[in-house]
Order: C-alpha cells, then sequence, then structure tokens
C-alpha cells in the first residue's frame, strides 16, 4: 500500500515537473523585469522618502527635469525638459518643458508642477527629510526653516507654462546632474490635492489607482512586503523607446533567499550577494556577477573631543595601521578599493588623499603624540552595527590596531537606531560608518564635515576647511572648483577626524538576457533603456 | 460554563490593556527615536515630523490620546516606518496570509504528530516508537532557519513546481507550511504519545480490553480522546503564534505575513505599529486560551463536572 502510494506520488512529481518554465522564462515572454529590491520601501512619495531601494522604484514612475543616462551617470539627457541652459555663472537656470509631456491620466506637466512640488518638499509642515537636496535654489533653506512663509521668496519662478527659471543660492555647474534625484522630481498638483492638502503627510495619493506620474511606467500594484508592480506608461513622452512592459520589485531582505532565487530562476538581477557566495559566484556562473564601483565610502568617525582622539596624530596613527588591502581581500571579499581619501574617484576629480598602510611612520607618529608603545593610552572603545558583517570589519581593525600599534580596543555593537543615535549624540570614541553619494559631485562627501552638520558627529571643524568650500561654492569654472575642492579635502584629511576604510563597489547577480544594464557609479540604472533578450 | 468565559474575558481585557501600556512605555524607553536615520535629520524636520505624528508631546499625553484613538475611534493610529500607511492596514494585509499559512502547518503538524505519537505510544519501546521519537526530537532540536534553506536547497531546487521562495503561485505556501509545521507535528507527537502512554495503564482500558472490545474501537473511542489532551493544551497558545506569523519563515520563504512586523517595528522603532501588533496578538491568545478552556472541558468530563 506504502509502495504505490510513494510510486505514484513521485510518478505525479515527474509528470509536474515535465512542464518546466520558470518565473524568468515566463517573464521574458512576458517582457516583465523582475528585480531584488532588498526591503520594504517606507513609501512612494518621493518627498518623504530618503533610501536607494525607494531611489530604485521611484525613478521607473517619474522623471525630473534631467533624466539618467543608460552608461555615464556624469551626463544628463533630456527629461521633463527638452532643454535648458544657465546663465556665465551657472547662478540662473532656466528649463524648457517639452509641450508634449503629459502625467499618465492625461495632464500636462508644466511648470505649475515643478514649482508646487519644490514648494512642497520645502514646506516646513511636510517635513520632508531630505528638503536639503533642495537647498542649492536661492531662499529655500529659509523657507524651509520657517523663517519666512512666503514662497515668493525662493528662486522658483514660472515664465510661462512650458518654463521653469530656478535662481540660485551660488554657482551652480551641476544643476542637471541634480535634477536627476528624486527629491527633485515633479509631483502632479492636481493628483496631491484631490487626496488632501500640500502638505499633508497622510493622504493616499501614493497608492494604486491614485497615483499618477510622469516617467515611463505607473504604478500597478503593491501590496506590503510582497511586491510593487509598475507595468509601461503609454502615455510618457519617450514611450517608443521602452521596451519593457512591467517592473516586478520583491522586498527580499533576506540576501542568502535572494541568492537562492536568483539561482531557481525567480528573479533576473540580485539587489546584492553576501559576501561569502562571491567566490562560488566567480567560479560557477563568472557571466552573472557583476563587481562594480559605486559612489560610496566606509569610514570610522573619531570623537575628537575624547582623549586621546584629540590629537591628530593619534588619529593618523590609526589610519595608518589599518593595512585596507588585506581587510579587502579577507573579511569583505567584494572586490572593494582602499579609500585614501573621503571623495571617491570619479569623473574630473582626483582623490587628494595619501593615506596608505604605513604601520612604521603610525608607531613614529604615536610616539610623537606622547604614547610610545600605546603606553599611557585612554582605553578607546569601537561603536558599530549589530551586523555580522560590522563585526567581523571591526574585529579586524581591533586585530590590526593591536598588532600595529600595541593599542587595545574595545568593540561595542549596538543595534542600528542606537548606533546612530549614539554617533548623533556624540557618545562614542570610533564609529564606523559610511556615506553613498546623491550625485556626482566632491561637495555630497563634503558638506558635511562642516562645523554644525548634523552629520558630521565628530566634533572637528576647521575655518580653512569651511573657507575652502566657501570658496569653491563661488567659483565658476569646473576644473578650478574641483582644485578648490581637492584642496579642502587635504584639509579634512590631513586631520583625520575620519579614517577612510574602502571605497564601495555593488556586488550582484543578473542574468545576461538583460541589455543595456551597464555599470554606474550611481547604480541607477534607467529602466526605459534596458531590453531582456532571451 | 457562562461563568468561565466571562470571568476569562474580563481576565483578558486586562492583560491586553497591561500588554499595551507597558510595550507603550517600554518601545519608547529605547535609544534613538523612530525617525533616526543614517542621514542626519536637521533639527527643525525632527521636530516637524513628531508634531506630525502627534509625538511631540509629553508621554503621558500620548498615552491618553493613543487609548482614546483606540477606544473611542477604533484607531490603532500610523506606521511611523512605512509611510501612508496604518497599523489596521498593515495587519489586515498581513494577518490572512499567516493565518492561511499558520492554519495549513498546523493541519500538517497535527495530521502527522497525531497519528505518529499515538502509534508510538501503542507500539512502545518497538522500532516505530524509536524512529518516531528520533525523528519528533529532530523536529523539535532543528530550528526553521535551519530547515528552511535545506527544503529550499533539496526539494525545491529539483522539485519544479516548487519555488525556493515567494507568494506568487498556490504551491509557494507548500514549503515554509511543511518548515512551521515540523515543530508543530514533533511537539504533538511527543505529548500524544505521552498522553496515550498514560491512558492506555488505565483502569478503564482494561475493563474494556476484558470485555472484548476490538482494539481499534479501543484506541479510537476510549484512549484517544483522553490522550489528546495535553496536546490539545499546547495546540492553543500554539495557534495562536503560528497564525500570527514567524519572522524567521517569513523572511527565508519571502512570505508576506505579520511575523516579520514583529521584529521591523521593534528594530525600526514604529511606536504605533508595534502597540497595535502586541494588541491583536494579545487579544488572540486570550481568544486562543479560552477556546482550550472550553475545548478541554468538552474533552475532559471530570473539568466538565468542576465547572
Amino acid at each position: 500500500m506504502l509502495r504505490h502510494l510513494v510510486a505514484s506520488g513521485l510518478l505525479i512529481l515527474s509528470l509536474v515537473s515535465c512542464q518546466k518554465q520558470t518565473q524568468v522564462e515566463r517573464a521574458n515572454e512576458e517582457g516583465i523585469l523582475i528585480l531584488g529590491n532588498s526591503n520594504e520601501p517606507k513609501g512612494l512619495d518621493p518627498h518623504l522618502v530618503s533610501g536607494v531601494l525607494e531611489s530604485n522604484i521611484l525613478h521607473s514612475l517619474f522623471e525630473g527635469l534631467c533624466s539618467l543616462h543608460p552608461s555615464d551617470d556624469g551626463t544628463a539627457l533630456p527629461g521633463a525638459a527638452e532643454r535648458w541652459e544657465s546663465n556665465d555663472d551657472f547662478t540662473v537656470w532656466t528649463f524648457h518643458l517639452r509641450p508634449e509631456g503629459v502625467w499618465s491620466d492625461g495632464y500636462p506637466v508644466t511648470a505649475g508642477d515643478f514649482a508646487f512640488a519644490y514648494e512642497r518638499i520645502l514646506s516646513p509642515k511636510l517635513a520632508a527629510q531630505y528638503a536639503s537636496m533642495l537647498y542649492f535654489i536661492k531662499g529655500a533653506e529659509a523657507f524651509n526653516r520657517g523663517e519666512t512663509d512666503d514662497f515668493s521668496s525662493v528662486g522658483v519662478e514660472i515664465v510661462d507654462d512650458f518654463t521653469l527659471r530656478l535662481h540660485m543660492r551660488g554657482p551652480i555647474p551641476f544643476l542637471p546632474e541634480i535634477t536627476k534625484h528624486y527629491t527633485w522630481y515633479p509631483v502632479p498638483k492636481h493628483a496631491v490635492l484631490r487626496h488632501g492638502s500640500m502638505d499633508d503627510r497622510f493622504t493616499d495619493w501614493t497608492k494604486p489607482g491614485n497615483l499618477v506620474s510622469n516617467g515611463p511606467f505607473t504604478l500597478k500594484s503593491w501590496r506590503v512586503t510582497h511586491h510593487i508592480e509598475v507595468e509601461k506608461n503609454p502615455r510618457y513622452w519617450d514611450a517608443g523607446r521602452v521596451t519593457l512592459n512591467g517592473i516586478r520589485f520583491l522586498p527580499i531582505g533576506n540576501t542568502y533567499t535572494e541568492t537562492r532565487m536568483f539561482l531557481d530562476g525567480q528573479l533576473h538581477a540580485t539587489y546584492t550577494i553576501p559576501p561569502e557566495m562571491i567566490e562560488y559566484a566567480r567560479e560557477r556562473m563568472p557571466e552573472m556577477l557583476r563587481q562594480e564601483a559605486y559612489v560610496g565610502t566606509t569610514f570610522l568617525r573619531c570623537n575628537t573631543e575624547r582623549a586621546p582622539l584629540d590629537k591628530p596624530g593619534v588619529r593618523r596613527a590609526l589610519a595608518l595601521a589599518i593595512d585596507r588591502e588585506s581587510l579587502i581581500e579577507n573579511v569583505l571579499q567584494g572586490g572593494q578599493k582602499p579609500a585614501t581619501g573621503i571623495v571617491p574617484p570619479f569623473g574630473g576629480y582626483d582623490p587628494p588623499g595619501d593615506l596608505a598602510f604605513e604601520p612604521e611612520k603610525a608607531r613614529e607618529l604615536l610616539a610623537a603624540s606622547g604614547y610610545e608603545n600605546a603606553r599611557g593610552l585612554p582605553s578607546i572603545e569601537l561603536l558599530t552595527t549589530d551586523r555580522d558583517v560590522s563585526r567581523r570589519i571591526a574585529e579586524a581593525l581591533q586585530a590590526m590596531w593591536k598588532q600595529h600599534l600595541d593599542l587595545e580596543v574595545r568593540i561595542v555593537q549596538r543595534e542600528w537606531t542606537t548606533y546612530l543615535q549614539r554617533q548623533q549624540d556624540g557618545d562614542y570614541d570610533i564609529a564606523y560608518g559610511g556615506w553613498i553619494g546623491d550625485y556626482l559631485d566632491p561637495t555630497t562627501f563634503l558638506e558635511m564635515w562642516k562645523k554644525g552638520d548634523g552629520n558630521n558627529n565628530t566634533n572637528w571643524s576647521s575655518p580653512e576647511y569651511e573657507a575652502l568650500l566657501a570658496k569653491a561654492e563661488l567659483t565658476a569654472d569646473p576644473d578650478a572648483r574641483y582644485q578648490v575642492l581637492a584642496e579642502a579635502e587635504r584639509v579634512l584629511i590631513g586631520e583625520t577626524p575620519i579614517l577612510p576604510l574602502y571605497w564601495y563597489t555593488t556586488n550582484y547577480l543578473i542574468r545576461p538576457e538583460v541589455k543595456h544594464w551597464n555599470p554606474l557609479l550611481l547604480n541607477h540604472h534607467p529602466y526605459k533603456f534596458i531590453r531582456l533578450e532571451p | 460554563m457562562l461563568k468561565l468565559v466571562i470571568n476569562r474575558l474580563v481576565q483578558a481585557i486586562v492583560v491586553v490593556f497591561a500588554l499595551v501600556s507597558f510595550t507603550f512605555f517600554a518601545v519608547r524607553l529605547i535609544p534613538g527615536n523612530p525617525f533616526v536615520n543614517e542621514k542626519a535629520i536637521p533639527e527643525h524636520i525632527l521636530e516637524q515630523t513628531q508634531a506630525a505624528y502627534g509625538l511631540d508631546g509629553n508621554w503621558i499625553t500620548q498615552f491618553g490620546i493613543y487609548w482614546k484613538n483606540v477606544l473611542v475611534e477604533g484607531d490603532l493610529g500610523p506606521s511611523l516606518s512605512l509611510y501612508g500607511r496604518t497599523v489596521t492596514g498593515i495587519i489586515s494585509e498581513s494577518f490572512p496570509v499567516s493565518l492561511m499559512l499558520g492554519l495549513l502547518a498546523l493541519v500538517m503538524g497535527v495530521g502527522v504528530g497525531l497519528p505518529l505519537g499515538a502509534l508510538a505510544a501503542l507500539r512502545r519501546n518497538g522500532i516505530i516508537d524509536y524512529a518516531s521519537m528520533i525523528v519528533a526530537m529532530a523536529g523539535i532540536c532543528v530550528p526553521s532557519f535551519v530547515l528552511g534553506p535545506l527544503f529550499q536547497m533539496y526539494l525545491a531546487r529539483n522539485i519544479d513546481w516548487l519555488s525556493v521562495a515567494g507568494w506568487e503561485r498556490p504551491s509557494d505556501i507548500i514549503l515554509p507550511a511543511m518548515a512551521l509545521g515540523t515543530g508543530v507535528a514533533a511537539y504533538v507527537a511527543r505529548l500524544t504519545r505521552g498522553g496515550m502512554l498514560e491512558i492506555l495503564s488505565q483502569d478503564y482500558i482494561r475493563t474494556a480490553r476484558a470485555k472484548g472490545v476490538p482494539p481499534l474501537t479501543i484506541v479510537v473511542r476510549h484512549a484517544l480522546r483522553g490522550a489528546v489532551l495535553p496536546a490539545v493544551t499546547y495546540l492553543g497558545p500554539a495557534f495562536a503564534a503560528i497564525i500570527t506569523g514567524s519572522f524567521v519563515i517569513e523572511t527565508i520563504f519571502q512570505v508576506p505575513g505579520m511575523g516579520q512586523h514583529f521584529v521591523t517595528a521593534v528594530t525600526s522603532q514604529d511606536y504605533f505599529l508595534l502597540q497595535g501588533l502586541v494588541m491583536f496578538y494579545g487579544l488572540l491568545m486570550a481568544a486562543a486560551n479560552l477556546s482550550v478552556d472550553i475545548a478541554l472541558a468538552a474533552l475532559n468530563p471530570r473539568l466538565r463536572a468542576k465547572s
């Protein structure tokens, strides 16, 4: 009896398994791209979110004045604006919107929508976390801080329905780059107001059925922790170029599950790959493994008010005693690059930093600071997150400092919010940290080290450094400006309030039938150029 | 019986109120705040955000407003981590998934565990007994985060109609239900075996045997009913726990259930979501325990006589 049952069960199994078609194969036929997207997005309101995974979805739905280039993220392509120009010193920019541009419900995309969007994100009551991305506009910061409630004091000018003029706080030669960021997207005034007031956080305008967008795709369905589906927007001005019929974003928080789903043919591309599976992927499917430079830096913050880290010599000694190559090769294994400074190399910017692994010099510096052979050093704590990889990095650093400087460092792991709060309260000695660039300009990494900046947290400041940043802000010539910024970075790295560790790479798996998915420093892949060619 | 029910209901209300109130203050004592972010939020934005969510007053005021909203308007508040979502919305979207998965896991667990336990007791110290108890012990000891990936690697990768993870096809429920149900089956098997052994040594079973009642009838009609009592006691709270989802199973199998919200609500300090989930879980647990009491009374004549 039992034997019959088992036999017939196996027979059914083998019959069913004959109808083999993986989810990716079916999606290829339907023109649907399936992407792992890490976690559930906090929302789809471009003014309220502040994360990478939200950005991945938002740039399928919305389009800013300029749009993403498929292979060069230093180039801005025409988006909602068909052309733009600035005055000679880059302080006034005029954008000419395309007259044929419409929202997904047929309403025209006008300069008024952009002005509405900028007023909305800057409204104090909306409390947009990332409003500061618009502080490049004259008067924007004062309006956002509630110092005035007159939006006409902000440099946003509606010349006519299809002409938008922006007055900047200084020369901003890279403004077209910035307008690709989601904080700069337009929102549909008519649709937002249909569901509530302009500065209300709790409206339903981003729900499926309500969300009106101007990008290559529109929102089809959204189930929490399940999926978000977008489908091709037939009203998009460049719809002829879009070959995908839709995209499914899966919030897969477990990276091991994500990799297994990819191997089982359930995903076209993963969000990431666990470090310990990189070697496996490199051997078994090198054509699917991508390891690409990404504008982000991992570093350690030093609390420069606490002894012994108040001495630049000690901080520099710690920096020079870190064997970054070994850290990358043995712990991270993701092809990261040793960081010599805070700004990763890109475009025309040449990082001026000179940090390398020089244990001999590190010992001399420590001795010169009065701590020969680490004698008399107060105990130092290294604050990090509760993630596994953070612990391994911390242990490697601990061992390096012990070996090269004979320095004892205690590792303190805290869960995410506590870890962040302690840094922001300045309650740490050395803290692990990271920063991802929002746009391709060194200022996205340098502005934060100004005195009083919410992300500084090191208690370090330097009038010389800030004078250089201010000088850069008034320098219109792009090359000269980069040189001033490099000079500022040299000051920062010279005093070493932060110890750069490595420059990021993205490591992920992608199937060969996904075409035009090119390496991009900001990792924003414009979906309208992506093709599925099995 | 009515008195028991009313008594238990009053107890449940007090317990749930205390539970949610404790959570209310405990989650606010965690260092940090719900809006803390890797990129620092300017002070003025943080203040505006807290005002928008009604978190700017002192805790006692917030506590009063929270209970007023819950009791008068039935409003559990907005989620602090998923913008534009309400706690009620999140629970109503994710609970049906966990309920379905949990019920299937329970059916599988009881369906396998009960006969296995009974069989083991009937063949006491035989091969079947040892084999099933070893399997049951393994089922209890091997955690689901080991079992899940094993199923993914050895079942899903080899059987085409089973996906590694996801919640797209009807068959996607099978592996997570198996992973979730294994522990239940193991417990139920052990508890049933213990209950069965005790019952089989009772005088009335011997009497039935002496009277010549067929062995199968003795087991099914007379012994099993008493033997399942320990399992039923376990299944009440287990039921509530299982149908509210499991963080581990949901993240391994990418199931859009409720369990993961328990964990993410704590890590992201989503006050309202956590309070709402605790309240929901508390109510379910109370309901399950009440059902167990009623079921036990129905199954066990001695208890019925007492109440």
